[in-house]
């Protein structure tokens, strides 16, 4: 079986995603290579996580599809903004890799992580939720259509239970 | 340094005389708004009623993705001071289609002209600013063309480098603090992306 992070990618490309907008993250970061070396995508890194609302409005503007990778800790940052694709009604879909979730042993990850699927939802953000690995690509194929397709604003969580649990050496 | 004498209204009528199928404009909430829709509210004006902070990044999302068209982003100094990293995101980009153009009047103007970061240091109680340079930030983020314009002998210049100069280009216009009608388009955000995007893709 391949891995789901290649299953994304491949994912993006089927639906001709052609902007991917991120910050670093450890959990994103074997995807955000394989579009940083891709023909067909330009990925764009950010200051912070709010500029991939609003690149997306404007690609969408332009006729292009896009996609902002973020963790839940940048959540926060977006909420402002996420209110765009209810005004001009646009499609959006963003993946978050989840923290402050499974296991977490940082508790400054906590309040973000454990808020992020509230956010979203007060701001009418659609949510679909994957933490097992076989599941990914259908998970995020539903997505990008509900996004593309039904003209929604839609975020998967990736959640820390797929990820993995960052220990930083720690057993 | 003296008081700007450059008026906002002529000004912006000036930079988008003349505007055709290959000039998309985006405006920043507020004033500028205003300023582009009196100079004639047309589909590919793209004029933003709220998401401060916002306007560079979308231009820059536009400006990628249509890259034969030339993109125009108008905005002030408030909207401009809340999205001051999207500098250093189009610097990565390096867009040669897209020209930002910040009309800079010192003041919060929607809400009651206050003093922003841009309104110089040591001048008042109230109305003291830092003296922000924004044409030394976006030149420090990674945009080399980036200038600022004070005087009706520039404007000429200006409007040649913001309609067809390889970007990205970057400029400030210190203009005055006036009292204008306010002229709105459409309020509708669904209905301006349709129009917008029905006159340059052909579908809404």
């Amino acid at each position: 079986m391949s891995d789901w992070r290649d299953d994304i990618f491949t994912v993006l490309q089927d639906h001709d995603i052609k902007q991917v907008y991120h910050v670093p993250d450890a959990g994103h970061s074997r995807l955000i290579e394989a579009c940083q070396t891709s023909n067909s995508i330009r990925t764009l890194a950010l200051t912070t996580e709010e500029e991939g609302v609003a690149l997306a409005a404007g690609a969408w503007l332009g006729g292009q599809r896009s996609v902002l990778l973020m963790q839940s800790s940048g959540v926060g940052n977006t909420i402002n903004l996420m209110g765009l694709t209810k005004t001009l009604r646009f499609p959006f879909l963003t993946l978050i890799t989840m923290r402050g979730d499974y296991g977490e042993f940082n508790s400054w990850q906590y309040p973000m992580g454990q808020g992020t699927p509230k956010v979203l939802e007060a701001m009418g953000v659609l949510l679909y939720s994957v933490d097992k690995a076989e599941e990914v690509k259908a998970t995020v194929d539903a997505a990008t259509r509900s996004a593309f397709n039904g003209g929604q604003a839609v975020a998967v969580l990736l959640r820390q239970k797929l990820i993995g649990i960052k220990n930083f050496g720690k057993k | 340094m003296s008081k700007p004498t450059l008026q906002r209204r002529p000004l912006v009528k000036k930079i988008l005389e003349g505007a055709d199928d290959n000039l998309l404009v985006l405006a920043g909430l507020g004033s500028a708004n205003w300023d582009i829709t009196n100079a004639g509210d047309r589909p590919l004006n793209m004029p933003l009623w709220g998401a401060m902070g916002a306007t560079v990044a979308m231009g820059l999302g536009l400006a990628l993705a249509q890259p034969t068209k030339r993109v125009l982003v108008i905005t002030g100094d408030g909207d401009m001071l809340m999205g001051m990293g999207s500098l250093a995101t189009v610097a990565t980009q390096q867009p040669d289609n897209l020209a930002i153009c910040v009309l800079d009047n010192e003041k919060f103007g929607e809400t009651g002209n206050q003093a922003t970061h841009t309104s110089p240091r040591n001048n008042g109680p109230t109305e003291s600013g830092a003296g922000t340079d924004f044409s030394l930030i976006a030149r420090g983020c990674g945009i080399a063309d980036s200038g600022i314009v004070r005087d009706q002998s520039e404007v000429a210049q200006l409007v040649k480098d913001l309609r067809t100069k390889a970007g990205p280009v970057f400029r400030v216009v210190k203009v005055m603090v006036e009292k204008l009608d306010f002229v709105m388009p459409p309020q509708d955000g669904a209905h301006l992306k349709d129009r917008f995007r029905q006159a340059l893709l052909g579908r809404p």
